[in-house]
């Protein structure tokens, strides 16, 4: 039995048999083994090669007709290294001096060689680090492929244990089957944490090396509830953790007993309670929580889920599903906000060297606009049959806000020459999340029908920390005093301009955090829907008039541990069985 | 060229060459001079300034990451190892890789 702290990031106690899994974008943590399994791992990268080559020489030939000679170059390229008797013998060599995994030596003899050529001054030849970095793909698809397969074709319950978690292994996630999350990196706010909330099942990361204290099959625990794992528990925890369970699901049950009450705090102000969705058949569980309506429609999904770009039909079908449930409810489609990870960073040669600056989300949208153009089309076709909104994620300022509408007009008139109904007077809003944004906010909502804040990314800019990353997220605080001030200008300038405002970062979810909010001047919260019914249970526990107490009490005060320790004291008094 | 030595199959040939193409021994040049140099039965070996690689594979070739303009020592050792460097002689300066020198049109 080992047990292992990490962060919980989602409720609820989930037992199982893990699923331990590879991400290929990620460096491939070091994995000792046994000297006397060596010669298995030799072999696993002998046929990783072997698989690899035959691969290549079937894409080779399938190149014959074409008259592009480069492409036909490349492939040739990457054959002779893959038939490279010392580049096989480089791993061969590292496998039986350090045993270690084949897929740790494939990967860090690769990227030796990788980063020899970007080190080269020469530009043509430090670009080939781009044809290295591929071949070490390959090779790793070869060796962890079947174990990708695994997620997408499972056919019993399990807990995923994984390195780090990307975006298109949740897209392929078969929901019916996990059942929980464990990973070793991540933070409260990183996709891992985003997914597990919204499909309500518990999740603990940042747990640094859980996947190497585990092997596929092992059972484990995720206490999502106190940012506990353990491996391979005795009787005694199972029965322990299986009488918690329990009682984990009766409090559930009585926090859903609300789920019919409104909103609404004592005093009698009404907050309207959104759902963030990321897939359509998450729209049902937002109603089932007690939701009026998908304050933020991630379809990023839609993008990660298959090879091919989705066609305007993809789009369509996926809108059409959510809003035909949620019938005249509000749906907020936000366009796509990928970038700073695989999915953009796979279409360039040469990776971003700084991609949470670089050329994301929006950003990314408005240079690819044939891709941007074809979500748009969808979104106004859908908007005929329910309540839809269009929501542009990322704007960081003012001209780039004028250059996607003026995008959402062409389609607009592309829509009329061809006939096609929509609604004309679709509202159309912003999420603010740059600090850029927030500081010119008062400009923006001049040209807007909504703003949605998306504490996150604007925790993340206005502090300058990555999330993400383990040895600086306790900097990340969406309540620090630099980030409320943004925040509370962007409410105030909302108000002066008479739009609608809304909050959908984690901040809107988190029960400590939801007085200052109300206290702000906030009325709509958008959140992970199985967070609903506890947000609600506070709304109505508290007044008006506490919440702007806390809130004036907070702007005062300048350091975040300050803040947040009052917060959570605030919370407590009002609402002591939450906590 | 000299043959520094002379029994009767094991013959090394040595000789610098210069990259002449103005991309430099990029990816598909690499590949040319491996293809070329495997067909001979000797030991070919390339220096820099820093190293000595196995001109056979492909990796340590594109690691010298010679430019347009560097030198190169060729050695070859075994029964062919004139045919192996005059061949490559030719390819490297004479056919350039079939690739433009620098300031040619491409």
């Amino acid at each position: 039995m080992e047990i292992k702290k990490g962060i919980a990031v989602s409720p609820g106690i989930s037992i199982g048999k893990c699923l331990v899994i590879d991400a290929e974008d990620y460096r491939i943590p070091r994995r000792s083994i046994k000297p006397s399994q060596r010669m298995m791992e030799i072999q696993r990268a002998r046929n990783a090669f072997r698989s690899a080559i035959k691969e290549l020489a079937a894409l080779e030939s399938q190149q014959e007709e074409a008259e592009q000679r480069n492409i036909k170059d490349i492939f040739a390229v990457h054959l002779r290294f893959l038939r490279d008797r010392s580049l096989r013998k480089r791993i061969t060599d590292m496998i039986h001096a350090e045993s270690v995994t084949a897929e740790f030596a494939v990967s860090t003899t690769l990227r030796e060689i990788t980063s020899h050529f970007t080190r080269v001054k020469d530009a043509y030849i430090s670009e080939r680090a781009a044809d290295i970095y591929d071949i070490e793909r390959r090779l790793l698809r070869q060796l962890l492929g079947g174990k990708r397969e695994d997620i997408e074709h499972l056919t019993e319950e399990v807990i995923v244990v994984a390195r780090q978690i990307s975006p298109t292994q949740t897209a392929g996630f078969n929901r019916d089957f996990v059942k929980g999350i464990a990973s070793d990196a991540g933070g409260r706010t990183g996709h891992a944490a985003i997914v597990a909330r919204s499909l309500g099942i518990p999740a603990v990361v940042g747990l640094e090396d859980f996947t190497e204290a585990v092997g596929g099959g092992n059972t484990v625990i995720i206490d999502g509830n106190r940012g506990i794992v353990i491996a391979e528990p005795d009787q005694d925890t199972i029965a322990e953790y299986e009488t918690y369970l329990q009682e984990f699901l009766q409090m559930e049950q009585r926090l859903d007993a609300i789920r019919e009450k409104p909103a609404v705090t004592r005093d009698g102000v009404r907050i309207t309670l959104l759902g963030n969705i990321e897939f359509p058949d998450e729209a049902q569980l937002v109603l089932e929580k007690g939701g009026e309506g998908i304050g933020l429609y991630r379809t990023e999904f839609l993008y990660l889920g298959s090879e091919q770009e989705p066609t305007e039909q993809d789009h369509y079908e996926a809108y059409a599903e959510t809003i035909n449930v949620l019938k005249d409810r509000p749906v907020i489609i936000r366009t796509m906000d990928l970038g700073a990870d695989k999915y953009t960073q796979d279409k360039r040669f040469v990776r971003e060297p700084n991609p949470f600056l670089g050329l994301r989300s929006i950003r990314f949208c408005l240079r690819n606009l044939t891709m941007f153009k074809t979500q748009l089309r969808a979104i106004l076709r859908a908007s005929t049959l329910g309540d839809v909104k269009i929501m542009f994620p990322l704007i960081s300022n003012i001209q780039e806000l004028m250059q996607t509408k003026l995008i959402l007009r062409d389609v607009m008139e592309d829509l009329d020459d061809e006939s096609i109904s929509y609604n004309r007077d679709i509202d159309v809003g912003i999420m603010v999340e740059t600090p850029s944004a927030a500081l010119t906010s008062a400009t923006l909502a001049r040209d807007v029908d909504f703003f949605s804040i998306g504490t996150n990314d604007l925790t993340q800019y206005t502090l300058a920390v990555d999330r993400g990353n383990e040895m600086v997220s306790t900097l990340y605080s969406p309540v620090d005093p630099a980030v409320l001030r943004l925040i509370r200008t962007v409410i105030q300038d909302a108000h002066k301009e008479q739009i609608d405002l809304s909050v959908c970062g984690e901040v809107a979810s988190e029960p400590e955090h939801i007085m200052l909010m109300i206290g702000l001047g906030v009325r709509k919260l958008s959140l992970a829907p199985p967070m609903i019914p506890e947000i609600k249970q506070i709304i109505r526990s508290v007044t008006v008039e506490d919440c702007n107490a806390v809130a004036r009490k907070v702007l005062s005060m300048n350091s975040e541990r300050q803040i947040s320790t009052y917060l959570r004291n605030a919370a407590r008094e009002v609402l002591p069985e939450a906590f | 060229m000299q043959p520094e030595d002379q029994t009767l199959d094991q013959v090394v040939f040595e000789l610098e060459i210069q990259i002449k193409n103005a991309d430099g021994l990029h990816m598909r040049p690499a590949m040319q001079f491996v293809d070329l140099a495997s067909k001979f039965e000797s030991e070919i070996v390339v220096s820099n300034d820093q190293t000595s690689v196995d001109g056979k594979s492909i990796m340590q070739m594109s690691m010298l990451a010679a430019t347009c303009g560097t030198k190169l020592k060729v050695r070859a050792e075994g029964p062919d190892a004139k045919e192996a460097i005059d061949a490559l002689r030719e390819l490297v300066e004479v056919k350039k890789f079939d690739e433009p020198a620098p300031g040619e049109k491409k």
